[in-house]
């Protein structure tokens, strides 16, 4: 109702006067019927009626909710002042879409990653368990320990297996033949998890014995993109690695654990070799749980460590078994370690923000300036402080407002930027913006207007203010204590600023130290490819071995190649895999002390190939293949380590890599260093004859080729030359060394050049607000410098004392914030690489930079004042 | 001007939206018709205000209480009526309760004249 009069008050106005105008006539027209003179009666009509505005503001006043036409007055108000200058309010609100946008979009990614509880039932019951021994604290599990853990424990309602794999499926009906990645997992994966498949069933506990026949659960996206979502899949079969699996289910696309690139799920039985499945020293795999009702995860962890350890001391000294147990929330092993760059990145943007908000609030304080005696006069005259404060607020907020609407839309366009080119971001697949995310949009889009305009409007209705009705025009430097405020906003502005410049700084350092590091091997005209020898065609050594060799003699007669070699994994992919390992020659050590060693596989070639130099010894020999391999090669490290003052040539290394129990290999030479990671440090590594043709054990291949020019066109002809030896063999990973390198640095440059970006960003607002600051102190101070120069003051002087009272926030600036930035740079230690968080150099620059970019803001303001003409400026105001 | 001791037209608050109800119970009228009965009705005692009659009038007929129409005066001219509304008349009579339960008890506090012992005290 109030609402329906508010909004009509114009009409009813409108009514009013026509009333009033019925009522005087009426009156007159009495009065004349009383006898009076046509004038005497309108008079004495006029004076019964009194005064018609009263009567009409009395009735607006009647009809107004206060609040809203206030809010509406000064919206008007700070549209008309915002229009007025089109320029300002243009950057003012791109600065803030930016700022808001930023931090929404961040938002929506750290929330949906890090706070959203996971998609499954009770999530707060999964968690991870992993193997601990040494520093090691994320060691995946043997399948044996697993079940002496199922077996022992009470504390869990239920506790699933599972590890990485992947099958070979050759095109039923001409499709291309392809590599699919899998999981494979113990029958109670989905059940420990809480999912329920889309369609068809979930695995049975009988589908996970040695017995029974093979079984395979579909992803959503496989189930679309290779059957067409054609739902008579289930029940039928596909074949994987050329044996027959029968389709029992598909999961619906919201279930994608534990990655969504995962496109099966073969029970654990079918998909690990028996050697493994009742091996404790082949740790492989990882273990989930759901806690059960009550139990904590303390207690949890002890039970288990409790059983692990009895395994450890029933075992002990006789292979590599884990001493104990750690676990985890699940949600904290799927987040990992994405965790740290997210909250980086957070904090980043929220500097960024307020660096915006500093810089609208000075440009604010600087209008207030323009307003104070009417602010004076306002107040004089008993305008409340609480409107004045409103009225100033209101310009602010619109301009976030405005900034808000757009950062938000911008922010839709970064959430997806973000999870398209973040590689490795975890659960990218649920991160969107929903009523929450909306929510924090408003909330910080206020914060923010208040924030930068709050001071100035503090500021200039304060009691004082009424000082400013005293300032006579001719006063000079009244406005000290206020520009006095803007430099310290200026002073926290810049500090903030370079504790931006420095990180992002130290991330690409770190980033540049990456790409310097030496693999130890040729990255330039490599190209590599992967693929899996598995399935009945490859299940005795020599129809492996007669692949491999037949497939390199091909490859290396073929145009533009150099070399070519065979190994699993190549230099900077990954760890893959690690083991322990004892030499013979040497006293037995305790297995707490046994160090592991990464494990590879090469065939005689493959070091040339690769240009991995021969330190000692000799590389395989062609003849050193099928049951004649026993034979190892070291690298340097290894050699270094374990052989410290002997030849290490003719000794032996006793591993279990082909078989559970370990066998004698002998060291026939020694190659130089190679890096797992291109961000991790070099580790003994030991190499084992790829020729010797062991299913399973020699199955992984890596193909490299070194080619004479651009390593790229020769992926075509070698998948072609590998489809007319075995047509069904899906290829995948066809990258050159480049690309293989840039696959490690890539997360790497991704996080400098975000945080790059953001301190460009705040850099030049710094400057902006420097430039606006001085600029405006050379304008109050036109008169002043005027006296100055006419007093004899040289144009250099004027120079300098411009230069000096606009850098020297910067200055203060700069000290605070490489103060601030030594504290904080040590949050940030775990993403840098070869770089100290106090690396001088860095702050060196970035000091530098800051300097350059504040002399170049304050300069042309102070040459501006040096270059005044005394006449005309004593002539101003 | 010289300043007037509070006289006796000068009105209770929230009487006037009564005495307007009232008004109406003999039929529509327009603005100056209500201010001119109510003087006339009170003897010229009350002076209504036209800085009040408006707005009341205006506040009435936002509760739904009277409804206006534009009609011709007893003298043909063009004028905003008021007519009391079925909402109108019950508020009158609740009203009307009110204010005798409200004189009454403010007669029995002052002392009525009518009654004899009560005066002296």
């Amino acid at each position: 109702m109030n609402w329906h009069r508010f909004f009509h008050r114009r009409r009813s106005d409108a009514e009013l006067q026509e009333e009033i105008r019925t009522y005087l006539e009426e009156e007159t027209a009495e009065n004349v019927a009383r006898g009076m003179s046509i004038q005497e009666a309108r008079r004495q009509a006029r004076v019964k009626l009194g005064n018609p505005q009263r009567v009409r503001e009395e009735l607006w006043k009647q009809n107004t909710v206060a609040t809203i036409d206030n809010l509406w007055r000064d919206l008007r108000y700070a549209t008309r002042t915002l229009g007025r200058t089109p320029g300002f309010a243009a950057i003012a609100i791109l600065v803030m879409a930016l700022g808001i946008g930023a931090n929404v979009a961040l938002f929506t990614v750290v929330r949906s990653v890090l706070f959203n509880p996971l998609p499954f039932p009770a999530p707060n019951q999964l968690i991870a368990l992993y193997g601990k021994s040494g520093t090691d604290n994320r060691g995946t599990v043997a399948a044996a320990d697993f079940y002496d853990w199922q077996n022992g424990s009470h504390s869990f309602e239920q506790m699933a297996i599972w590890r990485w794999t992947g099958y070979n499926m050759a095109g039923d009906r001409n499709e291309l033949p392809e590599f699919l990645q899998a999981v494979t997992c113990s029958w109670n994966l989905f059940s420990t998890l809480g999912a329920q498949p889309a369609l068809g069933r979930s695995f049975v506990s009988t589908d996970d014995t040695d017995e029974a026949s093979p079984t395979v659960i579909l992803s959503w996206s496989f189930f679309k993109r290779r059957f067409n979502a054609d739902s008579s899949i289930v029940g039928k079969t596909i074949r994987l690695n050329s044996q027959t699996y029968t389709v029992v289910g598909v999961f619906p696309q919201s279930f994608t654990y534990p990655d969504p690139k995962i496109q099966l799920w073969v029970p654990y039985h079918e998909g690990v070799p028996k050697v493994i499945l009742h091996s404790h020293y082949s740790h492989t795999s990882h273990v989930i749980a759901r806690l059960s009702p009550g139990v904590s995860l303390s207690r949890a962890t002890q039970e288990v460590s409790a059983i692990q350890h009895g395994i450890f001391t029933r075992f002990g000294g006789d292979g590599p078994v884990t001493p104990a147990v750690v676990s985890l929330p699940l949600v904290q092993d799927i987040v990992g370690d994405a965790k740290a760059p997210l909250y980086i990145l957070m904090a980043a943007v929220f500097c960024l923000l307020l660096i915006a908000c500093l810089n609208l609030s000075n440009l604010l304080i600087a209008r207030a300036v323009a307003r104070r005696k009417e602010m004076a006069m306002r107040l004089a005259l008993g305008g409340s402080r609480m409107r004045l404060i409103g009225q100033q607020i209101t310009e602010s907020v619109l301009i976030c407002l405005s900034g808000g609407l757009l950062g938000i839309v911008l922010a839709a366009a970064a959430v997806r930027w973000l999870t398209m080119y973040w590689l490795d971001l975890p659960r990218a697949d649920a991160i969107h913006i929903d009523a929450t995310v909306l929510a924090f949009a408003v909330g910080i889009t206020f914060l923010a207007g208040i924030l930068s305009g709050v001071l100035p409007a503090m500021l200039f209705t304060g009691a004082r203010v009424s000082a400013a009705l005293q300032d006579s025009a001719r006063t000079l430097g009244v406005s000290a204590s206020k520009a006095s405020l803007r430099k310290n906003l200026l002073t926290v502005e810049v500090a903030l600023t370079v504790v931006l410049l420095v990180g992002a700084g130290l991330l690409f350092k770190s980033f540049l130290q990456l790409g310097a590091v030496d693999l130890g091997c040729a990255t330039r005209n490599v190209l590599t490819m992967r693929y899996f020898l598995r399935g009945d065609s490859y299940s005795k050594p020599e129809q492996i071995v007669s692949f491999q060799t037949q497939l390199l003699e091909r490859v290396r007669h073929s145009p533009g190649v150099a070399a070519a070699g065979l190994t699993d994994v190549v230099p900077g992919d990954g760890l893959y895999g690690d083991t322990t390992f004892s030499i013979p020659e040497h006293p037995p050590q305790p297995p707490e002390k046994r160090d592991g060693a990464v494990f590879r596989t090469a065939d005689p070639g493959y070091f040339q190939a690769m240009q991995i130099p021969l330190v000692k010894g000799r590389f395989f020999t062609s003849s050193e293949r099928l049951n004649n391999s026993n034979f190892v090669i070291i690298n340097q490290k290894l050699a270094r380590e374990y052989f410290p003052n002997e030849d290490p040539l003719g000794k032996h290394l006793a591993v279990s890599w082909r078989s559970p129990s370990p066998e004698n290999y002998e060291i026939v030479g020694v190659v130089g260093d190679t890096r797992y990671l291109l961000n991790e440090p070099v580790r003994s590594m030991m190499w084992f004859p790829i020729l010797s043709g062991i299913p399973g054990a020699t199955a992984d291949t890596a193909l490299v080729v070194r080619s004479t020019t651009d390593p790229a066109t020769l992926g075509i002809p070698i998948q072609k030359t590998i489809a007319g030896i075995d047509p069904d063999l899906p290829v995948s990973n066809v990258l050159t060394m480049q690309q293989v390198i840039g696959k490690s640095t890539a997360n790497s440059s991704f996080e400098a050049s975000l945080l790059g970006a953001f301190a460009t960003l705040s850099l030049l607002l710094a400057a902006v607000g420097l430039f606006g600051v001085l600029s405006y102190l050379v304008a109050q101070r036109t008169g002043e410098i005027g006296i100055r120069i006419a007093l004899g003051a040289q144009r250099e002087q004027v120079l300098r004392l411009m230069l000096v009272d606009g850098l020297r926030p910067a200055l203060i600036g700069l000290a605070l914030g490489l103060v601030a930035s030594a504290a904080v740079t040590r949050q940030i230690q775990s993403l840098l690489y070869g770089t100290r968080p106090l690396d001088p150099t860095v702050f060196g620059l970035v000091s530098l930079v800051l300097l350059v970019v504040a002399g170049a803001a304050c300069v042309i303001p102070a040459w501006r004042a040096s270059r005044l003409d005394p006449m005309r400026a004593l002539r101003i105001e | 001007m010289n300043k007037k001791a509070p006289s006796d037209g000068e009105m209770l608050k929230g009487t006037l939206d009564m005495m307007i109800l009232r008004t109406l119970i003999t039929g529509d009228a327009h603005g100056h018709t209500i201010a001119k009965v109510i003087e006339r009705t009170s003897e010229e005692v009350l002076e209504v205000e036209q800085g009040s009659l408006y707005p009341a009038l205006h506040r009435l007929e936002d509760r739904g209480w009277v409804s206006s129409y534009w009609g011709a005066s007893e003298n043909n001219r063009k004028a905003k009526f008021y007519r009391l509304t079925a909402a109108g008349r019950k508020q009158l009579l609740r009203e009307t309760t009110r204010w005798r339960r409200m004189i009454r008890a403010i007669g029995l506090v002052m002392g009525e004249e009518a009654t004899s012992d009560g005066g002296a005290r």
